[in-house]
């Protein structure tokens, strides 16, 4: 029986082809995601492990705030001098680390800053005289000696062709200086941090430019041979303030890593969710197309049980064809999910030089999820296989007998829409489950509301054919019209293909629609609170250099400005953003809309005084006159006085959530930075705002008319990323639409052919099958457009504290129905090709 | 369109009578050693408003001739011309409009489309060549073939006869110069068979259709004006109307050589 199903399976080499391409994206997205987080979590780990190699303990500041601008607390020169003292201690060496305190960006001879936009750009020091500690290696040259020479990291280095001996110029908190190149060094063992780019003085010389004069950020130790790392803690511990810690070297490397893995990880889950709707997808794909191929072979199957094969048998040989394509489609998507991997780090060039990380646990998840999806998809058609009578052999015609369910279709099609909008519903408006909770909730709700609306679509397709199919039948012709008709023949196989592709088109609409909305939020928001003729603001809404605020400030022209600083610390054991502001300017451009004090609040903030925000307010419990405490990442206490209680829209608050005045801020964090700079200035001085700006490599001028839609710049680039990653599963349905079609084709071999002998032309055959293959595909968005809207009022609903407008996109939902159009109209493309290309003879003899 | 599909008013005495005329048709398929040999060159005329019945056991060429006939097949060599026209020399394009303007098909299986009613699929060849059915003719057609009454039914809903009855009024819509009938009751029991013959037969006398009929049915061939014995790809016999036990007769004798 295996036997006769694999040849089987071979004597029908293109269906088995399509079909196993409808798994292949999804396994391929699936491998190529855990390759590529594998591969940049190895790259990242080998630089930290590199970091610490000939390093037993590690002395750091306590972490108190991640994510901080200015940094944990450093380490004074003394300290090292003490700890080098120890008689555990062989060597001891300080140095600078790779973190976001320690910034210098290295400027192109274009003048802008090199590296990869969001990438870090880092400056160190190099202590020649411990080179065991160093992560770096030189390649050419020599290390930097003195304030005039700098080295550079390989990578940078190669990718603005900068020579030993060449001069380069280095910006630093703000200050620009030319050094001369003296070397190129690798790092941990790569030529490159992907887009990060290094900057290396020697020791003396990165502190002063970092403002880290005398101080290190970490202090590495080797242990003297004989003497354990645990026997160097137990001696440095106790020489330590609180601020600071010790820990062993592994420690500190899965410290350091911590962060990055956080990301990757977050990145991982996001792409694996996208690859799990392709393969939900191509789910879809293979249940219609092993039901189609089981129908058009019942007489196939008759044969095989009046020759003996039971049941059980015949079920088996079609589970089996089934296991065969999932496993086929499963290695192809792998090794594809390689390739694209391999593809995004060529493109990207974004990381870290090391070899793809193609691990065991890639090879398990992708054959084991394409497969057993593939698997789960043909125990239906099999199911369906079982229930031919021998009898159909011998009659001519015989069809599929109807599913024992199909009474029941529409009952429990309504009831499996039922439960997934109630299993949605407990989602989103349930109260205090957890966010694990509630996205299982909505995942599993979604996916069964594909699966309901799935189930229904055979009783909706006539309705809807009539309505899809009526530029069809209006101005196709007799090709539109048969078309029309065709399409209602066979709705269960109508439905399915459909469905297929509403799922991605829901998806898309649901991102429309909710992007819509989020977006006309937040302008209307920043609106709201902010007036200003320019702004200067960072690029993707991260801080920017202070020192480039007050360049702007000094373009002649400019009226009035204020900076708005913004940093992260710990508030009331909370890590919060603060925001620092000039009490005598900020009121000139942020509105404040108070809910307890009034604008003399502002004029009140002094040294002590803070605004806190009303939802932070109400989470705390806070009122004017309460106290606050903060601590910053160096572990600095302060304690503040509520001055204001202010009600800034839900959605975009442009000041954190605690604001304090500009001099206490400056005062509590060394390295500030700038979250916005306002700036009041006639038209006349925006060239020379422009100018000013041109250098800035984190930040950009925008004008207060345009400000609000450049601030949802970055959030409309995420919603195309979004798209990108669902029109996998859009092409997922196409493989599913040509497969159908291609089946149909075949099926209706014989009535194509009198159709040919009554006189229908070729290009009457192509536009019949482009016709059926468009009306498929309308039906496709016919369902999916509005499912998507539905969903997408529901989260709007759901999240409706935030107070989100509801905008119905209509050029993108437009711009959907276009796309599937053109998907009907590619899809027909090889169907449409093989029915006019039929051979008529062949055709009317064919049974 | 082209000229080529209109025939010409007048093309001489003796092709006013003749509707197909085949000169040295010969098909094979296949070259060199292994080559077969469906027709090894047919010259034929089928003269206008008669019934012409082919005749000859599965694999005499029977079909072959008259898919060539109908433009379905080419041949390797000769000349066919219909109404006047040379279809050697059309592509596919104009070879399906000539078909639209001369030629009616009838299958062995009915082949009707099973979505469409009875009226939709006589119409069907009309629709196809974007012409607009003449409402007198088609009423009187559906008179003829006795479908007045079940124009609105799919053929899932029709019986054999009925199905092939619309079968007929669809190869008659379009008034064609020549009309095929691909073994008509080949899949009809032999009183509805009975009928469908009948109504070719009616077809030739009261509307002068021009007919061929390819069978291997002695009861069917019996009621043409004219019955060809195909053997081997030649025809080897050539006989006016003759009664089933004739051609039988024929037929044995055929054999017997």
């Amino acid at each position: 029986m295996i036997a006769v199903a694999l040849k089987g399976l071979l004597g029908r080499k293109v269906r088995a082809l399509l079909t196993a391409f409808a798994v292949v994206i999804g396994v391929a997205m699936v491998s190529g995601t855990l390759v590529l987080t594998d591969t940049i979590q190895k790259a990242f780990d080998g630089i930290f492990n590199a970091s610490y190699a000939q390093t037993d303990a590690v002395i750091s500041g306590k972490e108190i705030v991640t994510g901080s601008q200015s940094g944990a607390a450093t380490i004074p020169a003394s300290l090292l001098a003490t700890v080098q003292e120890l008689p555990e201690v062989a060597a001891a060496g300080g140095a600078l680390a790779l973190i976001a305190s320690n910034e210098a960006e290295i400027l192109g001879r274009d003048g802008k800053a090199l590296g990869t936009d969001g990438a870090p750009q880092f400056g160190i020091g190099n202590d020649a005289s411990n080179p065991q500690f160093s992560p770096l290696q030189l390649k050419t040259g020599q290390w930097p000696v003195g304030p005039r020479q700098v080295a550079l990291d390989a990578g940078t280095a190669a990718g603005e062709n900068l020579k030993v001996g060449d001069t380069v110029t280095v910006s630093t908190l703000g200050a620009k200086h030319r050094y001369e190149v003296t070397g190129i060094a690798g790092f941990g063992g790569v030529d490159s941090l992907g887009g990060a780019t290094i900057a290396i003085w020697d020791m003396a010389t990165a502190q002063t430019l970092l403002h880290k004069e005398g101080r290190y950020d970490t202090i590495s130790i080797a242990a003297k041979d004989g003497t354990s790392s645990d026997e160097v803690l137990r001696a440095v511990q106790p020489l330590i303030p609180a601020s600071l810690q010790v820990q062993d070297s592994e420690a500190q490397a899965a410290a350091d890593a911590k962060e990055t893995n956080g990301i990757v990880n977050v990145v991982r889950y996001f792409l694996l969710g996208f690859g799990g709707i392709a393969l939900f997808v191509g789910a879809f794909v293979i249940v219609n197309t092993l039901s189609i191929t089981v129908a058009q072979r019942t007489r196939e199957f008759a044969t095989l049980r009046t020759l003996g094969a039971s049941r059980k048998q015949v079920m088996q040989s079609v589970v089996i064809e089934g296991l065969v394509i999932g496993l086929l489609a499963s290695v192809v998507g792998l090794f594809a999910g390689v390739g694209l991997a391999k593809l995004l780090t060529a493109l990207g060039g974004d990381l870290p030089e090391v070899g793809l990380v193609f691990t065991l646990r890639t090879v398990l998840v992708s054959l084991a999820l394409g497969t057993g999806i593939t698997l789960l998809a043909s125990v239906m058609p099999a199911r369906r296989a079982t229930r031919v009578p021998p009898i159909a052999a011998v009659r001519e015609g015989s069809t599929l007998p109807t599913s024992r369910f199909a009474a029941h279709s529409r009952n429990t099609a309504i009831a499996v829409i039922a439960a997934a909008i109630a299993t949605i519903s407990v989602g989103i408006f349930a109260g205090g489950l957890g966010t694990l909770a509630v996205a299982l909730c909505l995942g599993l709700g979604v996916l069964t509301l594909f699966f309901g609306v799935a189930l229904a679509g055979p009783h909706m397709i006539k309705p809807l054919t009539r309505l899809v199919g009526l530029p069809a039948r209006r101005s196709g012709g007799v090709a539109g019209e048969l078309a029309s008709s065709n399409s209602v023949r066979h709705p269960a196989r109508t439905a399915s293909t459909a469905a297929a592709l509403m799922i991605g088109l829901t998806l898309v609409t649901v991102v429309a629609v909710l992007g819509s909305g989020l977006r006309s939020t937040v302008e209307s928001a920043v609106t709201d609170q902010v007036t200003a003729a320019y702004i200067l603001n960072g690029n993707d809404g991260m801080p920017f250099e202070a020192a480039e605020g007050d360049a702007l400030a000094r373009v002649p022209g400019v009226n009035t400005h204020s900076h708005v600083r913004v940093d992260k610390a710990l508030v009331a054991g909370e890590e919060k953003d603060v925001t620092g502001v000039d009490p005598a300017s900020i009121e000139r451009f942020y509105r404040f809309t108070w809910t307890d004090g009034s604008d003399t609040a502002v004029a009140q903030l002094g040294t002590a005084g803070a605004l806190v925000t009303q939802t932070y307010a109400s989470d705390q419990e806070l009122a004017v006159g309460k106290k606050l405490s903060v601590q910053t990442a160096s572990g600095d206490r302060r304690a503040l006085i509520v001055r204001g209680i202010y009600d800034p829209p839900e959605i975009e608050q442009m000041l954190g959530p605690i604001t304090i005045s500009q001099q206490t801020f400056d005062a509590v964090f060394p390295q500030p930075k700038n979250r916005f700079t306002f700036l009041d200035a006639g038209a006349g001085a925006s060239p020379a705002l422009t100018t000013a700006a041109a250098g800035f490599s984190d930040a950009a001028v925008h004008t207060g008319a345009a400000f609000a839609s450049d601030y949802t710049e970055g959030f409309a680039s995420f919603l195309n990323f979004l798209y990108v990653l669902l029109a996998f599963s859009v092409v997922v349905s196409l493989f599913g639409m040509v497969n159908t079609l291609v089946l149909t084709v075949f099926e209706r071999t014989r009535e194509l052919g009198m159709l040919r002998t009554i006189g229908m032309t070729r290009r009457q055959a192509r536009r019949m099958i482009r016709h059926e293959s468009v009306i498929t595909a309308l039906i496709g968005a016919a369902l999916g457009l509005p499912l998507g809207i539905f969903l997408a009022l529901l989260v709007t609903r759901a999240l409706n504290q935030y107070d989100i407008a509801i905008s119905i996109p209509i050029p993108e939902l437009v711009a959907f129905t276009v796309v599937a159009i053109l998907a009907g109209l590619g899809a027909a493309i090889i169907p449409a090709r093989r029915a006019s290309r039929l051979n008529v003879l062949n055709a009317l003899h064919y049974e | 369109m082209t000229s080529v599909l209109t025939p010409p008013p007048d093309s001489g005495d003796t092709a006013s009578e003749v509707t197909v005329r085949a000169r040295a048709v010969a098909r094979h398929y296949g070259a060199g050693e292994t080559a077969v040999h469906a027709l090894r060159g047919i010259d034929l005329d089928v003269e206008r408003r008669r019934l012409t019945a082919i005749m000859g056991p599965s694999g005499s060429g029977k079909s072959t001739l008259m898919h060539i006939l109908a433009g379905l097949d080419e041949p390797s060599s000769g000349e066919v011309v219909v109404a006047g026209i040379d279809i050697g020399g059309l592509h596919d394009t104009d070879l399906t409009t000539w078909r639209r303007n001369h030629i009616g098909f009838i299958f062995q299986f009915f082949n009707l489309l099973p979505m469409l009613t009875a009226a939709e699929n006589i119409v069907l060849p009309l629709k196809l060549a974007g012409v607009k059915p003449d409402r007198v003719w088609l009423d009187e057609l559906v008179e003829k073939v006795g479908l007045s009454d079940r124009l609105r039914h799919r053929p899932s809903e029709l019986s054999g006869g009925q199905q092939q009855r619309v079968a007929v009024a669809r190869a008659l819509i379009s008034r064609p110069s020549v009309m095929f009938a691909d073994e008509p009751t080949g899949n009809l029991d032999s009183r509805t068979g009975g009928e469908i013959l009948a109504l070719l037969r009616h077809s030739v006398d009261a509307l002068g259709q021009t007919t061929v009929m390819v069978t291997h049915d002695a009861h069917a061939a019996a009621i043409a004006d004219r019955v060809l014995f195909l053997a081997d790809g030649n025809i080897v016999r050539d006989l006016g109307p003759s009664s089933a036990h004739e051609i039988l007769a024929t037929l044995e004798e055929m054999t017997e050589r």
